[in-house]
């Protein structure tokens, strides 16, 4: 794999604000997520597993999303393609297998929740249910919330596709965040597609940040393969957001390069010429000519860190797969939560 | 109080009753009055809705509040019911407690997907990981001149599980249930009729007195037979009550306070008492909690029974009509429950 072709230059990271270490960090989240996605599909392909929701193709720009964000201080409010952007706020391979699985011991909700609707108080990461674009005015209320406990560090991101932007709650979200000058991120994962139909039939302009202008903060179009740009999108609104300056819509251009779900046909809705040309910007392939390009790993240590990454999520499969179901005494547990305040 | 009343009343200032402070709080008051002393008692609980701030709501529940506790905590929404119940759900998710005013309930269809999809199944879905301190307050019912759009009573849509669901019949209880929904983790969906805003005045308990949820109120002792019901009709039944009891029918009146959860004990034990029972409520009836109400008799007192479990409800018209005739036509009143009550005893 050390040797695909790219399509055109990345943004240089160095320039984007990025250590090497920071882009080889990128490089391996990117990885693992797509070896992580990988995995799950042939899962599901055995009929290990019954539903997966791939990331192919949205890797890159989440990378990017991923170092533009504070962990330690900042909330995100993700959809559901999101495996790698969650990596950040402190999801293991295991832990999203477990997910996967819908094992007992799933963190995001024992094993109730579809794969894929992520959620943690603790790593910062709002509970995500299926409707689209729901966590949108959740992520300005969270930073309403903060707000108002005095906390001036933190910025709260949430991420949908350009299917989720066509909501009514993405609007309304929008204009809440931006009535209140709130610290809030709002990032339009656009793959193009909302399961078979296409951004043209989607909406009546092109871009998805072009709505910005109704709400009066900026709208940004970054190119969604590349990580580096999307990181130094990312950090500037992550700045504007922090120093008061309020919301910023950012929309990463990118291609779904799997179906919707383990359960979506794309053959009936898209050409096979259409998605290998997505292919050749595939974002994990432009990243490896990158690290290679600028000597950041060479084609040996790609194959190698390969070859360790398919070995580490093998293990986290395997174990979570072992792991024990929810017991059935526990359907009703937390239907109400127990104790006043 | 009569169900209908001529036009001496507007949508935002439904009828009142007696003016005499002495004799007590309106509803609203009671509202206002919880409101208040829960915004002073706990600096997380913030108030959201349209027209909430300097208007102080439309019906005046929040009169005060803004002057009092600032623009950061009492907030004036866009028209965006799905939207800042979401945002409500997000401050919630971060710790804050919140309340929100739905305009009329008519209009809370907009947010049915955060109610239904997010808040209801958040604490479930994150298994226990999320509590949603929430309140949404809600005004309900007709008899006020509202047409289809001011006068509906769909609290039968809230009947799901991770919600609770409060229906005050009188000030006291408003208050009361009103500070234990703002101090309940999870999502509470409050439903205040509108006609009983200013009708009914009485004395509100002093200091800091809450009432639980799932417990009725007898509103009206009585041996011959049973009448369930909740809200605005607790009165109306009250007034049947005294209607018939001339002739020898000695009605029992429970006020179920909260439908979610609701009081099975109390129902099986005033159906244990009396051997008849009328369920009845002011939404229509196919599909409304009457038949869950007389299916729980039905399954758990059966034998108790000397005569079928009656429901009286309204009619399964789509809506409430604005025109005077057909409002009145639609609505039950106490002749009607009286009629229902002969009826029932006689059987």
């Amino acid at each position: 794999m050390a040797t695909l072709p790219a399509t055109g230059t990345l943004t240089d990271h160095r320039a984007a604000g990025l250590t090497d270490t920071d882009a080889l960090g990128m490089f391996t989240l990117m990885l693992c997520a797509r070896t992580i996605d990988e995995r799950m599909w042939l899962l599901n392909r055995q009929g290990a597993a019954p539903f997966t929701v791939p990331c192919r193709g949205q890797e890159g720009a989440q990378a990017g999303i991923a170092l533009a964000l504070d962990p330690t201080t900042d909330w995100l409010f993700p959809h559901y393609r999101d495996t790698a952007l969650v990596q950040r706020f402190g999801f293991t391979p295991e832990e999203i297998f477990l997910m996967f699985f819908a094992k007992a011991g799933d963190v995001v909700s024992g094993g109730r929740q579809l794969t894929h609707h992520w959620g943690s108080q603790a790593r910062h990461i709002g509970s995500l249910g299926s409707p689209l674009a729901s966590q949108v005015p959740h992520a300005a209320g969270a930073a309403y919330a903060l707000r108002l406990q005095g906390n001036t560090a933190a910025v709260v991101a949430t991420t949908f596709g350009e299917g989720g932007a066509s909501k009514g709650d993405f609007y309304e979200g929008c204009s809440l965040a931006a009535i209140h000058r709130l610290p809030v991120v709002f990032i339009c994962e656009n793959n193009e597609y909302a399961i078979s139909t296409p951004m043209h039939t989607q909406s009546p302009v092109p871009d998805v940040a072009s709505r910005a202008a109704a709400f009066g903060f900026p709208g940004v179009v970054v190119d969604g393969t590349d990580p580096f740009a999307v990181y130094a999108a990312v950090r500037e609104a992550h700045h504007r957001a922090r120093t008061g300056g309020g919301p910023t819509l950012i929309e990463a251009k990118m291609y779904r390069l799997l179906p919707h779900t383990s359960d979506d046909n794309d053959r009936l809705y898209r050409s096979r010429e259409e998605v290998a040309d997505a292919e050749t910007r595939d974002p994990l392939r432009r990243i490896t000519a990158y690290m290679q390009e600028h000597a950041l790993l060479d084609g040996q240590e790609i194959d190698d860190r390969t070859a360790a990454m398919q070995a580490e999520v093998s293990a986290a499969a395997a174990a979570a797969m072992a792991a024990p179901d929810p017991n059935p005494t526990t359907l009703l547990d937390h239907v109400y939560a127990e104790d006043a305040r | 109080m009569t169900a209908t009343e001529p036009h001496t009343h507007g949508l935002f200032s439904p009828p009142a009753g007696n003016d005499d402070t002495a004799r007590g709080a309106t509803m609203i008051e009671a509202i206002n009055a919880a409101l208040t002393e829960e915004m002073a008692r706990d600096r997380r609980v913030l108030l959201l809705g349209e027209d909430v701030g300097k208007r102080g709501g439309v019906f005046g529940a929040t009169k005060g509040l803004y002057a009092q506790f600032g623009a950061a905590r009492v907030l004036d929404t866009p028209i965006a019911e799905s939207g800042f119940t979401g945002f409500g759900i997000g401050a919630a998710m971060l710790g804050a407690v919140v309340v929100i005013e739905i305009q009329f309930v008519d209009f809370i269809m907009s947010a049915l997907d955060q109610i239904f999809s997010e808040m209801a199944k958040m604490h479930y879905r994150s298994n226990g990981d999320v509590r949603l301190p929430i309140v949404v307050r809600a005004p309900i019912g007709g008899g006020v001149h509202g047409g289809l759009y001011h006068s509906q009573s769909p609290e039968n849509l809230f009947i799901m599980p991770g919600l609770k669901v409060v229906m005050p019949a009188t000030p006291a209880d408003a208050k009361g249930l009103l500070k234990s929904a703002i101090r309940d983790p999870n999502p509470v969906i409050f439903l205040e009729h509108k006609r009983l805003y200013r009708s009914v005045r009485e004395a509100l308990p002093t200091g800091d007195s809450t009432v639980p949820f799932g417990i009725a109120r007898v509103a009206r002792a009585g041996t011959t037979l049973s009448v369930i019901t909740y809200g605005a009709m607790v009165h109306e039944a009250t007034r049947a009550a005294e209607i018939v009891a001339p002739e020898g029918i000695d009605a029992e009146i429970l006020d179920l306070r909260t439908l979610q959860p609701y009081d099975r004990a109390a129902i099986l034990r005033s159906v244990t008492k009396t051997h008849r029972a009328l369920v009845l409520h002011e939404a229509s009836k196919t599909g409304g909690f009457g038949g869950e109400l007389a299916a729980l008799i039905a399954d758990e007192a059966f034998m108790e029974l000397d005569a079928p479990v009656r429901r009286l409800a309204a009619p399964d018209a789509p809506a409430m009509p604005f025109n005077s005739r057909l409002e009145s036509a639609y609505m039950i009143d106490a002749a009607t429950i009286a009629a229902a009550l002969r009826d029932l005893a006689a059987f």
